[in-house]
């Protein structure tokens, strides 16, 4: 097991190296420049301004550059707030957008292994009809159709709650972010359980925990659910991706100053460093992430721990 | 499954709903602030820095105009007045100004303004080595250029502090709009011991020292800028609103369920597709003002068709129905542009089109006229590209000018949507531009401000003209001294330039808030300047 998580962590830094690389000469590839505006720079201060950023290096050189200081963890100034450095912008933003997706993928992960779960029990009944239609629904309605609808109803109408993130400092303020990027995935959770519920439930071993008596609460807790979790437990690494690209929506329209927001900025403002270190930080976590996901799985599967 | 598993198993899912409740406790931050009078402004997208001589945004302008003071400044109303200096005189020849600071100035940590603290930000602009983005705003003064260029040392700029409180600034050129110049947050002054403390970190919040009405408390990034009063401002007892927060609002659509919800008093902007709704529902909180703003369709005269063609350039201008454009496809209040510089600048009466005053039905003949002279006609019909940055009101004025074009002259134009960086880098390509979508804002109330963009050389001249004749009357309005026969030249070039038609004039923009009647003293003017200090808030 520890043989199979130090390997995966090797490979993990020629991963890393190519997307440094890839993202690197996309965005200089990209039309623009981070300091190109309607109200273009006389030639001498555009001079001065890549010299000072060193944009009048050559690419390769630049690239050197860059890369000489990811090494070491600098990972540059922003070329947009000039007053901060990448670290520091991502730095500020990784606790609230961390924030976000945990109680976000909590709140999925709860609410939807309940409702599959008792969607599979009442299997084919109208309670299972209406849960799976609601589901059907979480999965088509995209966040940036339900986030506006939440705010409009909730804080414009009833003003119980603030529309953005700094129209309060209560807790209250992540309320509707975390449920608006949860619902898809709560919807989904939910279908993934309630399908394998209902193929662990019509199995051999299932059967016979029933002829010895077993009641059903009894069944599901000590042999139907850790069976069943496991397809939903495959989609964790693709929900945690999805939380982050939810996020991404969920921060520009509550206002939430999270890593998302800087992303889009970022790349519409061309500031190099900051797009690439926060896509630095996306491809590290989400190979962190699918790994914890890999480890967890050789727990609840032996058949993998002992391959 | 032991017992033991399934306590474990249990315990898990309690830590976890525990878990969850404990994010949602700790994420309740500091407390609200202590009493006293907020006003919570809408700001746009969110400010870049706010160290002046780093920043080049409206929005951190915006904040910047809070926080800071430069020597003059403008009035509720848009007049010049003074701010950090109490009084100046002019020589002459207009080549000299002299400037006497207020004894009272303080900075936000109660030193003394000082003249010296205004030679070391001045030249801590024109420094190559700060990189400034506006620099060139003070580049009037004698050697700034050269030192920008980096062929010069920093201490040969004309400024310098004859005595304590007295600022003697040297211009190459009599620059008549120069006192406007000098109310742009670059030549704000910068505290010169915290930049030596912390070099260019010294405008974060924490360590920033300004000498405006408010001071810099914090900076949420991506969320908030809080301001509180800077005690220490000579006016202190002027300034009626203790706390200002600017809120980042990139989006105009969020912005504004932001105001409904009570978050905003002030919005940045309206979005378009509410405003109508707006003007009926909240009419006494809608503010539309005349801004110094041209939206334009610039034609690269560079290249094919445009090139060397004057008569085909006019041509496409007249057949445009400007009126139906700023009431039937805008309708936000936008005036139809018949010229280059928009109404409401000081000391100029700007130039109208020909055409302006015709009819329809004349100037559509007249577009027609020159449509065929310049060698297109029905069997020959011209093709063309309009280029514009992805928006929806970009798109309809460009779907609108399209059948436009089609109605009056016979031909069809390919619609181009780019992004905006994709689109800058087209348009100063010029190699595959021929029609495209742009807009010029004035940076202090002065003709010179949007003639000069059309300047041989200019860098934001993107259509690439170049005339003999309207370079040297700009030459000629720089060299007068005399206001009145400055305008004549000025007024001059203007004709030319619109003679010509290396741009289309469309609208002149009207810049739009949404202000809570409790927010008082809000005045409009062409520059949309609403500095916090001069707002009250009746409770």
């Amino acid at each position: 097991m520890l043989r199979f998580a130090l390997l995966r962590l090797l490979w993990a830094i020629p991963t890393l190296l190519l997307v440094i690389v890839l993202a690197f000469l996309m965005v200089h590839a990209a039309p623009g420049g981070p300091f190109d505006a309607e109200r273009a720079l006389p030639p001498e201060i555009e001079a001065n301004i890549a010299r000072a950023y060193h944009l009048d290096e050559a690419l390769p050189q630049q690239f050197a550059r860059y890369l000489g200081g990811v090494l070491r963890g600098d990972f540059g100034p922003s070329y947009r707030y000039r007053d901060y450095s990448v670290s520091e912008l991502i730095g500020n933003a990784i606790p609230v957008s961390m924030k976000l997706g945990a109680l976000a993928m909590a709140l999925a992960v709860l609410v939807g292994i309940s409702l599959g779960t008792l969607a599979a029990l009442r299997q084919n009944s109208a309670l299972d009809r209406l849960m799976m239609g609601l589901a059907m629904t979480g999965i088509s309605i995209p966040v940036f159709v339900i986030a506006p609808l939440f705010i409009l109803f909730f804080a414009v109408k009833l003003q119980w709650l603030p529309a953005s993130w700094s129209g309060s400092t209560s807790a209250w303020r992540l309320l509707l972010p975390v449920v608006a990027l949860a619902l898809p995935q709560i919807a989904y959770i939910a279908r993934l359980t309630r399908a394998s519920m209902i193929e662990v439930l019509g199995s051999d071993f299932i059967r016979t925990a029933r002829a010895q008596g077993l009641g059903t609460a009894a069944i599901i807790r000590y042999h139907a659910m850790k069976p069943a979790m496991l397809p939903v437990l495959s989609y964790m690494g693709p929900a945690i991706a999805a939380i982050l690209t939810g996020s991404v929506v969920v921060e520009e329209i509550f206002g939430i100053p999270g890593v998302g927001q800087f992303f889009v900025r970022g790349a519409l403002n061309r500031d190099y460093t900051l797009v690439l270190g926060i896509v630095i930080f996306y491809a590290a976590l989400v190979i962190l992430l699918n790994l914890i996901v890999d480890v967890l799985y050789g727990f609840l599967d032996p058949r993998i721990r002992h391959r | 499954m032991s017992a033991g598993q399934r306590r474990t198993i249990r315990v898990a899912i309690i830590l976890l709903a525990c878990a969850f409740a404990a994010f949602i406790y700790l994420s309740a931050t500091e407390p609200q602030g202590a009493a006293g009078t907020v006003l919570h402004r809408g700001n746009g997208p969110e400010p870049e820095s706010l160290d002046p001589h780093k920043s080049r945004s409206i929005q951190a302008a915006d904040v910047l105009r809070d926080i800071g003071e430069g020597l003059i400044g403008y009035s509720p109303d848009g007049e010049l007045i003074a701010a950090a200096a109490e009084k100046w005189e002019i020589s002459e020849d207009g080549r000299q100004y002299d400037f006497w600071l207020r004894p009272a100035a303080r900075w936000s940590n109660g030193d003394t303004v000082l003249a010296e603290h205004f030679v070391f930000s001045f030249r801590r602009l024109v420094n190559p080595e700060t990189a400034a983005f506006y620099a060139q705003a003070l580049a009037d003064i004698e050697n700034a250029a050269e030192i920008i260029a980096g062929n010069k040392a920093i201490d040969g700029l004309a400024v310098e502090a004859p005595e304590k409180f007295h600022l003697r600034i040297r211009l190459r050129n009599a620059t008549p709009y120069f006192l406007g110049l000098l109310t742009h947050p670059s030549a704000f002054p910068v505290h010169p011991a915290s930049v030596g403390q912390y070099g260019d970190a010294f405008a974060k919040a924490g360590k920033l020292i300004s000498n405006g009405a408010y001071k810099l408390d914090s900076w949420e990034l991506g969320s908030v800028i809080h301001l509180s009063r800077n005690v220490y401002y000579w006016n202190n007892a002027g300034t009626a609103i203790d706390k200002v927060n600017h809120y980042v609002t990139p989006e105009p659509q969020v912005e504004l369920n932001r105001y409904r919800a009570g978050e905003l008093d002030i919005t940045a902007t309206v979005p378009p597709e509410a405003f109508a709704a707006l003007r009926q529902g909240r009419p006494e909180e809608l503010r539309v003002a005349a801004y110094l703003g041209v939206y334009y369709y610039g034609l690269n005269v560079t290249r094919a068709p445009f090139k060397d063609n004057p008569a085909l350039r006019q041509a496409l201008s007249m057949a445009i129905d400007r009126e139906v454009l700023t009431e039937k496809i805008i309708g936000r209040g936008e005036q139809p542009a018949y010229s280059w510089v928009p109404p409401g600048v000081i000391n100029y009466q700007a130039i109208r089109l020909p055409y302006a005053d015709m009819t329809p039905a004349e100037r559509h003949a007249g577009a027609r006229r020159l449509y065929k002279e310049s060698g297109y006609g029905e069997n020959n019909p011209l093709e063309v590209e309009i280029r514009y940055n992805t928006s929806d009101t970009h798109q309809r004025i460009a779907l609108a000018i399209q059948s436009m074009w089609r109605e009056t002259l016979g031909f069809e134009t390919t619609l181009i949507n780019e992004e905006f960086q994709v689109l800058l880098a087209n348009m100063r390509n010029r190699e595959i531009t021929q029609v495209f979508r742009s807009s010029w804002t004035g940076d202090y109330n002065d003709a010179h401000t949007f003639l000069q963009v059309l300047q041989g050389g200019n860098p934001s001249n993107m259509s690439g003209y170049v005339s003999e004749e309207y370079d040297s009357l700009m030459r000629r309005a720089a060299e007068q001294t005399d206001l009145s026969r400055r305008r004549l030249y000025l007024e001059e070039a203007e004709r030319v330039l619109l003679a010509d038609h290396p741009v289309i004039p469309i609208y002149f923009y009207v810049s739009k808030h949404l202000v809570k009647p409790r927010v008082r003293g809000w005045g409009d003017n062409v520059l949309d300047y609403h500095y916090s200090q001069h707002l009250s808030i009746a409770e």
